[in-house]
Formats: C-alpha cells, structure tokens, sequence
C-alpha cells in the first residue's frame, strides 16, 4: 500500500508533468531539429515563433470566447489553433521573404543564418510583445481535469490522489498525432522526401530538379504549424509569458542536441529525457521517500536537489555533458 | 575567397548551431537560364564546341575545346592530371563560363541554361563525388532521380533494376551503406531515372577495385547499346579508350588528340605520353 501510495504520488507530480512537458519541448525541437537539417542553421527564433503563434491563437480565442462559441469541455484554443497556424505560416514566410532569402541567394555560412536568426528573434519578441504586452495571459478553458484527485482517491482508497488535466492529456494526444503524421510526410510523400534530398545533397537535389524555394517554403510551413501547436500546448498547460517563451529556446535546443540535431526520432527521445531529468532534479521528494522508506529514515528536509528557479542549469548541464561525452547525440544526428 | 562577406564564417566550425552538411558548392555559370537558339545544319547530337571559358571570373581554363557524342556512342575524355578533363565536361553542363563557342544538345543552343535547365532538356550528370543521397535508401533514390517526371516511372525503375540486379536486393537499404562500386550504380541508375538523351559520367570508375572497374564499364557499355549517347571522364585511360567509339585526349585544357578509342590507343604519341608505352 505504502509502494502503491508512492507510486501515484511520483505519477501525479513527475511522471504527468513530465510526459505532458517532454511532448511540448518534442514537438518543438522537431521544428529546431527541421531547420536545422533543411535550411542549416539553428532557428534562434523559434521560441519566439512560437510565442508569435500562441498569441495569435489566443487572440483569436478569446473573439470566440466574446462570441459565445466554445468547444464543449475542451479549450476553445483548439479551435483557434488552425488560425493560429495560418498566421504564424503567414509570418515566417514573410521573414523568409525579406530576411533569410537575400543571405539563401547570397550563399551565405550557415553562422551568418544563426545570426541572422538571432536579429529575426529579437523583431518577434518585440512585435508578440507590442501586440499582447509582456505580461501573463490564462486562456485555457473548459473542463480543467480528466481525472480530478479527490476523485481518483475516492476510486481507489489510496492516501495518495492523481490528478490529470485536461492540458496534458490533450498534449500527450496531439502529439502523437503531430509526430505519426510529420514521419508519414517525410518517408512516404513526394514533397516530404524532397526535403530530405535537400537535406542530404543540396547540389544533387537540384540536379535532381528539386525546386530548392519550394522545399524551404514547405519547411517554413512546417515548422510555423509544429511551433504554434507547441506554443499553444505549452500555454494551455501553464501559462503564456512573452519571456518564459524565449527561455523556452534553451530546453528546446537541449533536447534537440541531446537528441541529436537533424534526427526527428532524436528529437522527441530528447524532449522527453530533458523533461524528466528537469521535473525529478527539481521536484520535491519528501513525501515518495516517506513511503518508502522506513520510519525511522524518513527525512525532515524536502530533499528536492535543485530549487525550480534553476531547471535551466539542468538542461545546460545536460547539453554541456552531451556535448562532452556524445557529440553527435543519442540518435546519431548530423552534428559536431 | 570571393570576396563576399557572407560567405566568409571567420573559421566558425560550430556544428552544434550550424550545418553545413551536404550543402551546395555548385557555382553554375547563369543563375537564371537565357534564351535557347535553334541551330540549322548538320551537328552532333551533343557537342561542346570550341568551347573557351573558366570558373566564374578567373582565368580561362579551357581553349578552343570541342567534345561531341552521338546516339550509341561512347566518347571518353582521357588525359593527364589538371588537363581540364571534368573542366571540359562540366563546361558542356553549364558549370563553367563558356566565354567563346557553344553547347548543343540535339539542334539546339544550350550554352545560356543553367544547369538544372540542361537536365530538363535531357543531360543525365553524375558527378564524381557525392553523387547520390547516402540517408536515403536505393529505391528513394531512384525516385529523387525521376522527381522532374509527372508520369509514371515504374518502367524505368525496372529497367534500372535489371542493368543492376544488386539495386533491387538492397532497394531498402540507406545508400550510403552500400560499397563503392554500388553506389556509382545506384548515381548511375539515378541519372537514368530522367530518361536522360544523353549520359555524362565523371569519372565513374574513381576509388573502386579493378573487378568492380571492369563490371562497371560492362554496365556502362549496356547502357550506351540501348542507344543513349554517353559521354565519360576517365582516368583509367587505357580501360576506357577500349570500350570508347571516341575519345579525345585533353591536354592543358586544349584538344590534343582525338579519334576512335582503337585509333588513339594505337598512336605511338598517344602511348608513349598517356598509357605509359
């Protein structure tokens, strides 16, 4: 009884939290991990575009919430998501129009592209802030849980509740959904394994008549839908913050080294594993150790290792011994 | 350098932020394609002609040089090292600034094209390294090969299959795994993908045993029965005469023998300076 209590207790603020967490930085180092492989660089901006995609989405939640439409028990947000994707499509491709494609015909270093894309990030985080403003903005709505804890100790008779909410069980479903459909298009359709030519041998891909401007459009295009989806979990889960947006770049990046850059498969294992080592580093594990240790050893402090304010040196000192040890990450990616 | 400074990385290697893998080094001659010509009279079916020019804005690499295939043919470009033999076929490609003479392919001036263009017109290039996509397996590869296409190109992947029956065992397997001589098969079988007009080969035979060199030149010698004109780069120069219908021996970017393959392998000159004696 004393295991079982444990157990849920680990489940309910480690293993959930993780899982929903690790499913957001997955889908989000995806669209790193594709830039990266496509287009060559490290897409600095991305957390921003995802901060970019969260917020039009929000707005456009709450006109239906002022509208009077919801979606039942779950959050109205995923009705604007599609719209969210459209504008945040709408915004990239325009910043590959104005910015990136005058370096892409300028053949310029892949450096040149990160910094480029730094300047990119700062014009985002300026703009999603002029729009929304820096503050914190709650948009999730609908029923908050699936299995609510009073409920769940109720159902079993355990000391211990487990609660899953809404946001996480919507995260843990889309992306599944997201991961299954973006391997089907890369492996199996036309468009999808031009892109991994061009990724491959970019001569040889146009020697192939590969149109180089149409892989990178439909790169673009992917990696604004995979960032707002991300964005939009992310905020329902938590909350949206211009600024947590922005941090966020550095558990993504981590997870997409971790993994290894360039390998989608590397991608998800790295959000995952950059999810888990953060939420158990972090958490608090006084009361699992009560179960499970004797009386007599159960310990007076909150024995957490680190306070949740530091969580980014977890993944930086993920991403300096994955650097040290394996460079090339789990999955074997293009990198170092 | 070139002098641009986008491209100048100042010795940043960083691959955890940057990518350079597989990135494109081609610097064709015309970014955009200009206007093709008729050409009236007799010619052969390809034919680089009195072609002048070098890479971008430096010196002249090639003089005067002239290369020509015609349907069932062969032509092998043979000669010491930096004689400009892939220059000279690369010029004919679209690579290189052809400052004087011409390129036609089958009645037309091609010279203004890109590269990418002079595919779709019908050239078939394998390059001589990296030329096929090592992430992806043999059949991907094949298929990246008939991406300009819209119809459907089972047929062709089939006869691919039979020229090379060990691409059909391994159709599943990432190319990059296969050996040497297999992946020139599988660059080979990608080029034929396009029903190419015509076949370029630079130098198919680099970096591959003697065994494979020879199976490779049967293939090759299939390949140009079926009537497809080839037109080849090699440094096996005496392998490759054998089996040329023409060769032309390149010489400091100049034309200095030509004729048939048996014609050059019997001139004393010919031996004495290239296939040692």
């Amino acid at each position: 009884m004393e295991l079982l209590n444990a157990l849920v207790a680990f489940t309910n603020f480690v293993g959930v939290p993780a899982i929903a967490y690790g499913s957001q930085l997955a889908i989000g180092a995806l669209g790193v991990t594709l830039v990266y492989s496509v287009l060559r660089f490290s897409n600095f901006a991305h957390g921003d575009t995802m901060a970019f995609g969260t917020m039009v989405t929000i707005l456009f939640t709450w006109w239906f919430q002022s509208a009077g439409v919801s979606f039942g028990p779950l959050p109205t947000a995923l009705l604007a998501l599609p719209l969210g994707i459209a504008v945040t499509m709408l915004l990239v491709l325009i910043t590959d129009r104005t910015v990136y494609r005058f370096y892409r015909e300028q053949k310029a270093k892949p450096v040149v592209f990160v910094m480029v894309s730094l300047g990119v990030m700062f014009m985002m985080n300026g703009l999603v802030r002029f729009i929304i403003g820096p503050g914190d903005q709650r948009f999730s709505d609908g029923e908050r849980f699936i299995i609510k804890a009073r409920a769940f100790k109720q159902m079993t008779g355990l000391d211990e509740g487990l609660a899953i909410k809404t946001s996480q069980g919507i995260t843990v479903v889309t992306a599944i959904v997201v991961v299954a459909l973006l391997f089907w298009f890369l492996n199996k359709t036309r468009t999808g394994k031009s892109m991994r030519a061009y990724s491959d041998n970019e001569d040889l891909a146009l020697l192939s008549g590969i149109n180089p401007e149409r892989v990178v459009m439909y790169t673009w295009l992917i990696v604004a839908t995979l960032a707002t989806i991300a964005g939009v979990l992310y905020g329902l889960d938590k909350s949206f913050k211009p600024f947590t947006y922005f941090q966020l770049l550095l558990p993504i990046f981590a997870s997409a080294i971790v993994g290894g850059l360039g390998s989608p498969i590397g991608a998800i294992a790295g959000g995952f594993i950059i999810a888990f080592s953060e939420v158990t580093i972090t958490y608090a594990w006084k009361k699992v150790a009560t179960y499970v240790l004797p009386e007599s050893m159960a310990p007076d402090g909150l024995v957490q290792l680190l306070s949740t304010d530091y969580k980014f040196a977890v993944s930086f000192a993920i991403l300096i011994i994955v650097l040290l040890f394996k460079p090339t990450g789990i999955f074997k990616g293009k990198s170092v | 350098m070139s002098g641009n400074p986008y491209q100048d990385d100042r010795g940043n290697k960083d691959a955890s932020i940057t990518n350079p893998h597989g990135a494109g080094t081609m610097q064709p001659a015309h970014r955009k394609s200009g206007p093709i010509k008729k050409v009236e009279g007799d010619s052969p079916f390809l034919i680089g002609d009195c072609m002048t020019g070098g890479y971008g804005k430096g010196p002249d690499i090639l003089h005067d040089c002239t290369i020509a295939v015609n349907p069932g043919e062969i032509a092998v470009i043979v000669g010491p090292n930096g004689a400009g033999k892939s220059t000279a076929m690369k010029a004919v490609f679209g690579m290189l600034n052809v400052r004087s003479g011409s390129v036609r392919l089958d009645g037309e001036d091609i010279t203004q094209l890109t590269p990418q263009d002079r595919v779709v017109k019908g050239m078939g290039f394998v390059p001589q390294t990296s030329n096929i996509f090592t992430s992806m397996t043999v059949e991907e590869n094949l298929e990246m090969g008939a991406f300009i296409r819209t119809d459907d190109f089972s047929d062709t992947m089939e006869q691919v299959y039979h020229l090379f029956p060990i691409l059909k065992e391994k159709r599943n397997q990432p190319a990059g795994e296969l050996s040497g001589g297999q992946r020139q098969q599988v660059a080979v079988g990608r080029a034929l993908m396009t029903q190419p007009k015509v076949l370029m080969l630079d130098e198919p035979t680099a970096g591959v045993s003697p065994i494979v060199m020879d199976e490779l030149f049967d293939r090759i010698i299939e390949v140009a029965r079926t009537g497809l004109p080839i037109l080849m780069v090699e440094q096996n120069a005496k392998q490759a005469l054998e089996i040329a219908d023409k060769g032309y021996v390149l010489v400091q970017g100049r034309n200095a023998y030509s004729g048939t393959g048996q014609e050059l392998l019997a001139d004393p000159e010919v031996r004495k300076s290239f296939l040692g004696g």
